[in-house]
């Protein structure tokens, strides 16, 4: 697939470190918009504040760069005013689950149609390597320098109860399945969560004897199970592991079209 | 007949981390000593695509030969 069309090539390279897996999350998302075969002047792509936020800033779409913890409320009000556009927001561990967190299981539950991918690299790259609450027990940051004490979310079970009409997790490494959740999320009419296990070998792997962005990326392999198969698993087994695969697929209705829909029989006399 | 590839590398973009060429399943890439992955063997590429998909930094390609030419 020819992915340069959809870069800002005078950007690149990016700023990303060498072996970041967000660049990779950033191919599998543009691969995912080219199959889904949207107009490019249609699709608005939204970030917060990050390594993660980055991205749009490469991708040649209507995009905005907001404040920390924040897209997913611009994204809101770009929807309800205008919504024929194709949403997506990209946010990482800290910007999407600690300071915007509250935004993302509001979107959830309403089921506003926003496609949220969540780049998750387990720690606060930009800011050089503060636990965020993604990160998994016992690992090493520079706020945890004795190990991380707190128990990290599991945010696709979160955004699955919230509403969310699919959610799904893939990694980096597995990056073909990755690339069909891109597909599947962006295919929906309501809201999409898709979580990508994303490596960050500066921060992240270095503090905790993951040395390069390879033994990284083989950490993502040895650890992730196939959602199906944790289903037969005790809680016990899968501490530590990355559980991978859809959570929900489900086709509630949109949260545009609901409004709308009450609109037309309000004008209607029908309330 | 088994596909066949060619492989190119913007140089311009590669930061050298090594994973095309770990997970290259006929270890065709290296690193050159300068930092810069090479294409060392572009005769056995099987255009299995598995080193652009994973590049972080959009600095390999891969495109399929027609009729192994």
């Amino acid at each position: 697939m020819e992915l340069e069309k959809y870069f800002r090539e005078n950007k690149l390279p990016h700023i990303w470190c060498p072996g970041c897996g967000h660049g990779t999350v950033m191919s599998s998302i543009i691969r995912g918009i080219d199959k889904a075969g949207w107009d490019p002047n249609k699709v608005v792509v939204v970030s917060g504040i990050g390594c993660s936020s980055r991205a749009p800033g490469y991708m040649d779409f209507n995009t905005l760069h907001t404040v920390h913890g924040r897209a997913i409320a611009f994204a809101t009000g770009i929807k309800l005013a205008n919504p024929e556009l194709k949403v997506i927001v990209l946010t990482g561990d800290g910007d999407g689950a600690a300071i915007g967190g509250n935004h993302l299981i509001h979107a959830c539950r309403r089921n506003i149609g926003i496609k949220v991918v969540l780049f998750n690299n387990y720690i606060y790259g930009m800011t050089s390597g503060q636990y965020s609450p993604m990160t998994p027990e016992g690992s090493l940051a520079t706020t945890s320098p004795y190990g991380n004490i707190e128990p990290p979310f599991d945010l696709c079970e979160l955004t699955k109860s919230a509403n969310a009409n699919f959610v799904a997790r893939g990694t980096v490494y597995h990056t073909r399945p990755l690339i069909s959740y891109m597909e599947k999320a962006f295919a929906k009419d309501g809201f999409s969560y898709v979580e990508a296990i994303s490596q960050c070998p500066t921060y992240y792997g270095r503090r905790n004897r993951l040395k390069s962005p390879v033994e990284m990326l083989e950490w993502q392999k040895k650890n992730s199970v196939d959602i199906k198969k944790a289903a037969d698993m005790e809680p016990e087994e899968l501490q530590g592991k990355i559980v991978t695969g859809i959570f929900a697929d489900r086709e509630k209705e949109e949260y545009t079209a609901r409004y709308d829909r009450l609109i037309s029989e309000i004008q209607g006399g029908k309330k | 007949m088994p596909k066949k590839g060619e492989v190119s590398i913007i140089e311009k973009r590669c930061k050298g981390c090594n994973i095309c060429a770990t997970y290259c399943p006929k270890k065709i890439l290296g690193l050159r000593e300068d930092g810069k992955m090479e294409v060392k063997d572009p005769d056995n590429c099987i255009a299995c695509d598995l080193c652009e998909l994973r590049c972080p930094d959009y600095a390999i390609k891969v495109e399929v030969k027609e009729n192994n030419e």
